[in-house]
C-alpha cells in the first residue's frame, strides 16, 4: 500500500503532532502567512500605497497635532512657572515690621524666594524707566508703596493654588493689596483644554475612518477571492484558517501606514522647526521644539496596527462568514 | 459512512428536490450515482457535501447527524470527504503543488509531510513533472487530475466525485477510474456521480439511480433498459 492510501480509512484523526511540533507549526505558518500577505501587498502596489496613503495621513494629523498641543502644554507649563505674585504693603508700616514680614513668609512652604523692593528704590527705578523724572521732582512724598515680590513654588504656581496663596498673603496684617496677573494664563489654559479635546475628537473621527477604510479594502480583497475561499472551505478550511491571511494585511495596513505617518511628522517638524525658533526668539524664551519621542512613537504604530487589525476583523467576521458552497 | 434517512428536499420556492430518499454507504464500497438532469443527483451531493441542509429526514457522514452538527464543525467533517469536481475547482493563482497541498496545510501537516504526500497523490496522477505549473497551462484532463490529487492528498475515508470523467477521453477515464479502486481497495468509500453509463456497465459497481428526486434502483447493474438511460438492476 502506498504512503498515499495508508492509515486513514476510518473517519479524520487530528495527526499526532508534539506540543514542541505544534508551536513550532503554528510559528511558521503564522510567518508564512503574514510574508505571503506582505506579498499580496506589493502585487498590487499601487492599490496598497493608496491604503497605506490614506492610513498614514489620517493618523498624521492627529499625531502632529499632539505634538503641537504637547510642546504647547510645555510652554504654557513653562509660563506659569515663572508666575509671581507682587504684595503692596501698608503705609507706614516700620521696617522692622516688614523684616518680621519677610521672614515669616520665608518660612511658607508655597514660597520659593522672595524680592523686597523698598518704595524709595522703587521711584528711583520709576525715575529712572518712566520718562516722568522732572514730573516725580514736584511730588511732596512717595506715592509708591513697599513691594515684596513673592515666587511661588512650582507646585503652587497653577492658577488655583497661587490664588489660594494670594489669599493667605492678603490675610497678613501688614499687606494693603496683591495681585496676581493670572488671567491671561487662564485663558491660555483653556485655550490648550479645548484643543486637547480637539486634537482627540479629531483623532476619533480620523481612527473611525481608518477603521472603515481598512474594513473596505478587507472586503473588496475578500470579494477579490471570493472563489479561492469558496474552494478552502469544500476542502475543510475553517473560517479562522480563511480570514487570518487578511488580518495579516490589516496588521501591514497599520503597521506601514503607522510608520508613514512617523516619517510625516517628522518632516512637518523639521520644515516647521525654524519659523517656531523665529517666533520664540521673539519673545526672548530657550525653547526646543519636541517631536514623538520613542514611547509617543509605539504607541501610535501601536493604534495604527491596532486601527487596521480592528478594520479587518470588523470585515473578514462579517464577509468571510457570509460566502459559503453553493 | 454515508447514511440517507428518508430524506426529502424542497428548495425555497417550493421546487421539491429529493423524496424520502434512503440509502448507506458501508466502509470500503464504491457505488455510483446516476439519473437524468434534473432527476436530484446535484442535490444529493450538495447534501453530503454539507452545502445543503435537508428539509425532511437524517443524512449521517461518519456518524455525524448533518441536523446536529455546528456550523463550525463543517469544516472538520469536509475534511474527510475529499471532493472532485466537475469544473474542476483549482485555484488558478496557485501551481499545481500548492493547489495539491492545500488540504494538508489546512489540517496543519509539517512542510516536510505535505512534501511526500503531495509527491505521492501527483505521481499517482501522473502529474508529479509539471507540479511547478500554473493551472492554466495545463489541459481540461490534467486539471481534472490535479483536482483528484488534491481529493486524495490527505487519504480522507469517504471519496466524492461529480462527473470525474466528464472531461476525459475513455483511456484516462479507466486510469481515473483505476485510482478510485485502488483507494476502494485501500478501504476508502468512493461515491462517484455521473452520466456516463458506459462507464458504469463496465465496472460493475453498485449503482443508485435517481429519477425526479426519488431513488428507484439501487444494487449491481446487470443491463439496461432498451432506451439506454436507466439500468436494470
Amino acid at each position: 500500500m502506498s504512503l498515499l492510501f495508508k492509515g486513514r480509512n476510518q473517519g479524520a484523526q487530528r495527526i499526532k503532532v508534539s506540543k514542541l511540533q505544534k508551536l513550532f507549526m503554528f510559528f511558521s505558518d503564522n510567518l508564512r502567512q503574514a510574508v505571503s500577505s506582505l506579498g499580496e501587498l506589493t502585487r498590487a502596489p499601487f492599490a496598497s500605497l493608496m491604503t497605506i496613503a490614506v492610513l498614514g495621513l489620517s493618523i498624521t494629523l492627529p499625531a502632529a497635532l499632539y505634538v503641537l498641543v504637547k510642546n504647547l502644554d510645555r510652554v504654557s507649563s513653562d509660563w506659569q512657572q515663572a508666575s509671581e505674585v507682587s504684595v503692596f504693603l501698608k503705609e507706614n508700616i516700620a521696617q522692622q515690621d516688614i523684616e518680621q514680614l519677610i521672614k515669616r513668609l520665608k518660612t511658607w512652604p508655597e514660597i520659593k524666594r522672595l524680592e523686597y523692593i523698598p518704595a524709595d528704590k522703587a521711584l528711583d527705578e520709576f525715575t529712572q524707566t518712566s520718562g516722568f523724572g522732572d514730573a516725580l521732582q514736584y511730588l511732596e512724598s512717595n506715592p509708591l508703596p513697599n513691594v515684596i515680590l513673592v515666587y511661588p513654588t512650582s507646585r503652587h504656581a497653577q492658577p488655583n493654588s497661587a490664588r489660594d496663596l494670594l489669599d493667605r498673603l492678603l490675610r497678613e496684617r501688614e499687606v494693603e493689596l496683591g495681585k496676581l496677573d493670572i488671567e491671561w494664563l487662564e485663558r491660555l489654559h483653556a485655550i490648550v483644554a479645548i484643543a486637547k479635546e480637539l486634537v482627540t475628537l479629531i483623532a476619533v473621527l480620523l481612527f473611525v475612518s481608518v477603521i472603515l477604510t481598512v474594513g473596505n479594502t478587507i472586503r473588496l480583497n475578500i470579494y477579490n477571492k471570493r472563489d479561492e475561499i469558496l474552494v478552502m472551505k469544500l476542502v475543510g478550511a475553517t473560517d479562522g484558517f480563511i480570514q487570518r491571511p487578511f488580518m495579516y494585511t490589516g496588521f501591514w495596513y497599520g503597521l506601514l501606514g503607522g510608520i508613514m505617518a512617523w516619517i510625516t511628522v517628522a518632516l512637518i517638524l523639521w520644515w516647521m522647526g525654524s519659523s517656531i525658533d523665529r517666533v520664540i526668539n521673539l519673545y526672548n524664551q530657550s525653547f526646543q521644539l519636541r517631536g514623538l519621542d520613542f514611547p509617543i512613537l509605539i504607541s501610535m504604530l501601536a493604534i495604527s496596527v491596532g486601527l487596521g487589525l480592528l478594520g479587518s476583523y470588523l470585515s473578514v467576521k462579517r464577509y468571510v462568514a457570509q460566502i459559503e458552497p453553493k | 459512512m454515508i447514511k440517507f434517512d428518508d430524506v426529502s428536499k424542497t428548495y425555497p420556492g417550493g421546487q421539491q428536490a429529493l423524496r424520502r430518499v434512503s440509502f448507506h454507504v458501508a466502509p470500503g464500497e464504491l457505488v455510483f450515482l446516476t439519473g437524468h438532469s434534473g432527476a436530484g443527483k446535484s442535490t444529493l451531493l450538495k447534501l453530503i457535501s454539507i452545502m445543503e441542509r435537508p428539509t425532511v429526514g437524517n443524512v449521517y457522514i461518519n456518524g455525524h447527524n448533518l441536523n446536529e452538527i455546528t456550523r463550525k464543525d463543517i469544516a472538520y467533517i469536509r475534511r474527510d470527504i475529499g471532493m472532485i469536481f466537475q469544473n474542476h475547482q483549482l485555484l488558478m493563482e496557485k501551481n499545481v503543488f500548492d493547489n495539491v497541498a492545500l488540504p494538508l496545510i489546512i489540517e496543519g501537516y509539517t512542510r516536510k509531510q505535505i512534501e511526500k504526500r503531495v509527491d505521492a497523490a501527483l505521481h499517482r496522477v501522473g502529474l508529479l513533472r509539471k507540479k511547478r505549473n500554473l493551472p492554466m497551462m495545463l489541459s481540461g484532463g490534467e486539471q481534472q487530475r490535479v483536482g483528484i490529487a488534491r481529493a486524495i492528498v490527505n487519504n480522507p475515508p469517504i471519496l466524492l466525485a461529480d462527473e470525474p470523467t466528464g472531461n476525459l477521453d475513455p483511456a484516462l477515464s479507466m486510469e481515473i477510474m483505476s485510482i478510485f479502486e485502488d483507494y476502494n481497495q485501500a478501504g476508502g468509500s468512493v461515491f462517484i456521480a455521473t452520466h456516463d453509463l458506459g462507464l458504469i456497465a463496465r465496472m460493475k459497481y453498485r449503482t443508485l439511480t435517481l429519477k425526479q428526486g426519488q431513488m428507484i434502483t439501487d444494487g449491481l447493474t446487470q443491463n439496461w433498459q432498451e432506451d439506454g438511460h436507466e439500468p436494470v438492476i
